[in-house]
């Protein structure tokens, strides 16, 4: 089980926290104004790197806050996180 | 140390006497019982063949206490009343048979600084160095008693007896405030970010104690004092009752004084062997040969034993093992051998009852392997030692390859002060890394390097009896037909062989497949590798992972507060999410069918009512909250004035029904939202999200509610003739009080906020108070109402009531992937604003005519009830051969008081342009034909809605 140091509460144990997915991935401002394609591309094109993969999780169980972790795919390791869209730590990419 | 408590223990069958302390395995040696069990495929004869978790042959059912329906001999304690019996093949659960109540387990969430796992001399050094350093230890030993190898051994630590440092160390880790020490506790599995899983067995718990703990601890860092495994050498024979790992035969001799052997043949190709010649020597065993398949041992074990008598023979080794009568060994065959293990000389055969055997010891890193670590094989060492730890991870002792017990203290005593140091020391030096194994192999000390030697043979050698793996029967001959057959991966050859998949997870024969692997293919060792490792690396029951999280304590169970009423009521209760519900009240002599007619007849013709609490509350406040529900509801939210209620759909980003509910604005800055009773907190979740990460600017928070209220839906024509009486000061007049409005005041004499909204296309109060006055006001509407003959209803009558409206229930209606307008609720997107899901609809997908579509359907015989998910195939395709094109589903289906009869609803292709089509509802091979129709099937007008 992953050990999150989630940025108001310290770490905290994987299971109190929901998956989000990619981290980035803003809500288009208009998106009426895209393609299909760039839609689709909004809605379901996803990194899936082997290595350093910055990505969100949701306390779900603890504060119900959102945060931004940068975790490694390889082996787990996370380098750090940050409240949604703030600043991750700089890492070997 | 008192003299040894004797106990009667009962082994298949046969009461005997055994000493408390001992392992099971160690009371049948010393009892005189060679042959355990028998191979699961062969039936052939199996004994004690090692001392510990590597055991592969003497498997028992444990019959007594916990119990077992499998268990290695050797990893169960002897206690007063043990019970066993040895298996004949593959273990059996005990048929009808119940575990016994008092039987508790339990589990513990604990946090250190350093676990050291391991209570041998390394991991007791370990613990030792760390808590001295200050930090919290947490140590984990698997015996009864911490000194693993150590206990009884001849050597010294510093000068001080093996038996003194031992007591010594675990009296000052007793007496550090900060070091908890776990006994009898093997850790399973470790995994990311310092995590390990811990099973500890407590046969000595309290009356009422967990006799089982599962413990959960996060380490800062941890310590690997797991020690070093044996691994045998192959030959004819060599799964006999007799022959035995020679370190656990020693071991036997010198820790418990079990030594029922009147003759010895021991044969290994490396010191320690030798030195276990001696102990067993020492220890009252007569020795009648030592085989060394070096040419050159070690100059100061060959003097050992020539002082001791002992014919050692140089270069040799044992090609067959024989048996007697009895199955159980007899003879050795030794002959001259090369360094491949070929025969190169006559064989000589001595008679022993003891044969025991050594070709090396490997470090234990299952461990370590968890996370990925690949142990390297060193041919200095003839190991796999560990290699590249990573940062947080120490390895010490024997499971380094440090054999010795002074340098596996010292080494220990290092890796534990590296550990509680983390990875930052203080004055700016570089975190130690793994601590160098040493040797004590050294030519210096009179010893010499081991070899590498996986199996014997002579010219007339039987492959198929050179057993590699004896729990899982696997033979030379296995290998070598896996090798023929075109393998060439460790992982493969596994696979075919079965050879380390046995329930001793191949703990002797997996470093003796690489090898013979590596020889057959004519590859390195570490390009051969080994298999992979995984959790658990012992056996966990199922019951100690389940803990006290059964039964009542499985999940929680959440509760409205008129639930006694409904158990007093006869409710029959069904479970959403965590909520109960009641499903239906049946009378005296009915079923459910009869039952929910009862109930929707009273709704449609008089007063009913429905414990409504569970359904999902949610405050959205602040000034920005009517904004941002816009972006979440297909339809407006901001523009909902004070006073008034809307129903609204979310969508996911990709235009899917995702959740409905009712708006109700409360104030400027504040809405009250309801959700479906068991998507309350997905939808919470859904609402953070987006004000958290995508519009953090807007102000808006959020406020689970659900449960401060509750809840009563009153329901049918005469609910207003009641609620007029329930709230005397109330105007509850159509004109007064209009459909989706709602207002404050009393009810029943308390305060309520009552909501005209419904779910059942009747006129209806939805009555919402505290929650603690919940029970209290159900009761007076059920008074209130008993002239006009209110009856309570369940979930049941209300999808039903819903259906003949033609109204959707996520997740009945919706499956993630159905659109509003596929559900044909258009009407409630709005076309004026973005949400979110809006740009989905626009695309051409959802835009298809053929996709499904919400339908109504009436089956041709009217007191038929379509199964719902029942496939819908066109009529015209009937008989046809499949596969036949499906057209859609049947999505919800009941019978129906107010129509007379049944009806569905049902997703179809298409479905809105096919209405009076005739379809076939195919549920387990049954065709049953029905008509499409409107979706609404009641009260089209909604002329009832205001009574």
């Amino acid at each position: 089980m992953l050990l999150i140091p989630c940025p108001w509460c310290g770490p905290r144990d994987e299971a109190e926290f929901r998956y989000g997915g990619q981290a980035g991935i803003g809500y288009p401002a208009d998106p009426a104004a895209l393609s299909d394609a760039a839609w689709a591309e909004y809605l379901f094109f996803r990194d899936n790197p082997s290595g350093w993969f910055a990505e969100r999780w949701f306390h779900t169980a603890g504060c119900r806050r959102w945060c931004d972790a940068l975790r490694n795919t390889e082996d787990n390791a996370i380098a750090g996180a940050c409240p949604p869209g703030g600043t991750l730590p700089e890492v070997p990419r | 140390m008192s003299g040894p408590e004797r106990v009667e223990i009962v082994f298949d069958g046969r009461t005997l006497a055994a000493r408390r302390g001992l392992s099971l395995a160690a009371a049948l040696l010393e009892a005189g019982v060679r042959t355990v069990s028998t191979g699961a495929a062969t039936g052939r004869p199996r004994g004690v063949y090692g001392i510990g978790a590597e055991e592969p042959g003497a498997f028992v059912r444990v019959e007594s206490a916990v119990g077992a329906p499998m268990a290695a001999a050797t990893e169960v304690a002897v206690e007063d009343g043990l019970r066993a019996s040895g298996l004949a093949g593959f273990a059996r659960l005990p048929a009808g048979q119940e575990e016994p109540a008092a039987v508790r387990r339990d589990k513990v969430w604990a946090h250190c600084d350093v676990c050291v796992v391991g209570g041998g001399p390394a991991g007791l050094a370990a613990a030792r160095a760390a808590a001295d350093a200050g930090a919290r230890v947490i140590l984990a030993g698997r015996g009864a008693e911490f000194g693993g190898g150590l206990t009884g051994a001849a050597a010294a630590i510093g000068g001080v007896p093996e038996r003194e440092w031992r007591a010594g160390q675990a009296a000052a880790l007793a007496a550090a405030a900060e070091v908890r020490l776990l006994r009898r506790t093997v850790v399973t599995g470790r995994y990311d970010h310092g995590e390990l899983i811990a099973l500890q067995r407590r046969p000595d718990a309290p009356a009422g104690g967990a006799l089982e703990r599962l413990w959960h601890i996060r380490a800062g860092a941890v310590v690997l004092a797991t020690g070093g495994a044996e691994r045998p050498i192959a030959f004819e024979g060599c799964d006999l009752p007799g022959v035995m790992l020679a370190g656990a035969a020693a071991g036997y001799a010198r820790r418990f004084g079990v030594r029922p052997w009147r003759s010895a043949v021991v044969f290994g190709c490396h010191d320690e062997a030798l030195w276990n010649a001696a102990e067993l020597h020492d220890a009252g065993v007569r020795i009648a040969a030592v085989a060394d398949a070096r040419p050159e041992p070690g100059a100061a074990p060959a003097a050992a034993l020539a002082e001791r008598g002992i014919a050692l023979h140089r270069g040799h080794g044992v090609l067959r093992a024989r048996g007697g009568a009895d199955g159980t060994l007899d003879a050795a065959v030794l002959a001259p051998v090369d360094p491949a293990g070929r025969a190169c000389g006559d064989p000589v055969e001595v008679p022993c009852d003891l044969l025991a055997v050594s070709g090396g010891h490997d470090p234990v890193l299952d461990l370590a392997a968890h996370t990925g670590l690949r142990p390297r094989w060193s041919a200095a060492r003839a190991a796999f030692l560990p290699a590249a730890l990573p940062e947080g991870l120490h390895c010490a002792g024997a499971a380094a390859g440090t054999r010795a017990a002074e340098d596996a203290v010292a080494e220990g005593a290092a890796a534990g002060a590296a550990a509680a140091a983390g990875p930052e020391v203080p004055g700016g030096g570089a975190a130690p890394g793994p601590v160098a194994a040493r040797t004590a192999h050294g030519a210096a000390d009179g010893g010499a390097p081991p070899m590498a030697l996986w199996a014997t043979a002579g010219p007339d050698t039987d492959e198929a009896a050179v057993v590699v793996d004896l729990a899982r029967e696997a033979t030379l001959a296995d290998v070598r037909a896996a090798v023929a057959a075109g393998r060439s991966s460790v992982e493969h050859v596994k696979r075919s062989t079965t050879i380390g998949t046995g329930p001793d997870q191949g703990r002797t024969s997996g470093v003796l497949l690489t090898g013979l692997l590596a020889a057959m293919l004519g590859r390195g060792m570490d390009e051969v590798g080994g298999t992979t490792r995984r959790p658990p690396y012992a056996p966990i029951p199922f019951a100690a992972l389940a803990g006290r999280d059964t039964g009542e304590f499985l999940d929680p169970v959440r509760r409205t507060p008129m639930h006694a009423w409904h158990e007093a009521h006869g409710a029959v209760f069904e479970d959403v999410g965590q909520w109960k519900r009641p499903r239906y009240y049946p009378r005296e002599g009915e079923d459910m069918g009869a039952a929910v007619l009862r109930e929707c007849r009273a709704a449609r013709s008089g007063a009913a009512v429905l414990d409504a609490s569970t359904l999902g509350k949610i405050m959205v406040a602040g000034r920005d909250a009517g904004v941002f529900l816009d972006a979440m509801y297909t339809g407006m939210a901001s523009t909902l004035k004070v006073g008034r209620c809307r129903y609204g759909i979310m969508c996911t980003a990709d235009g899917m029904v995702f959740d409905d509910g009712v708006a109700v604005r409360l104030a400027d800055d504040r809405y009250l939202i309801t959700t479906t009773s068991g998507n309350a907190d997905t939808v919470l979740a859904w609402l953070e999200e987006w004000a958290q990460t995508e519009w953090p600017h807007l102000c808006v928070q959020f406020t689970p509610v659900t449960d401060h209220w509750a809840t009563v839906s009153l329901t049918g024509p005469r609910s207003r003739e009641i609620m007029a009486g329930l709230a005397p000061r109330m105007d509850v007049s159509a004109a007064g009080f209009k459909f989706m409005t709602w207002r404050d005041g009393e009810v029943a004499g308390v305060p309520a906020r009552v909501l005209r909204v419904g779910f059942t296309g009747e006129l209806t109060f939805e009555i919402n108070v505290a929650a603690h006055y919940g029970a209290a006001v159900w009761e007076a509407v059920q008074d209130a109402g008993l002239e006009h003959g209110i009856t309570a209803y369940g979930t049941e009558t209300m999808h039903v009531l819903r259906a003949e409206k033609g109204f959707i229930v996520v997740g009945h209606e919706t499956d993630g992937s159905v659109t509003p307008l596929d559900a044909g609720m258009g009407w409630a997107v709005s076309t004026k604003k973005d949400f979110v899901g809006r740009r989905s609809l626009a695309r051409a997908d959802s835009a298809r005519a053929d996709r499904g579509q919400l339908v109504g359907l009436v089956p041709d015989d009217p007191r038929r009830v379509l199964a719902e998910g029942a496939q819908l195939v066109a009529a015209s395709d009937a008989g046809a051969a499949p596969p036949v094109p499906m057209q859609g589903h049947v999505t919800s289906s009941y019978d129906s008081a107010a129509l007379g009869r049944s009806f569905a609803l049902a997703l179809l292709r298409g479905g809105r342009d096919r209405h009076g089509e005739r379809v076939l509802a195919v549920h387990l091979d049954e065709a049953t034909p029905a008509r499409v129709v409107d979706p609404v099937f009641y009260d089209k007008e909604g002329s009832r809605r205001d009574g």
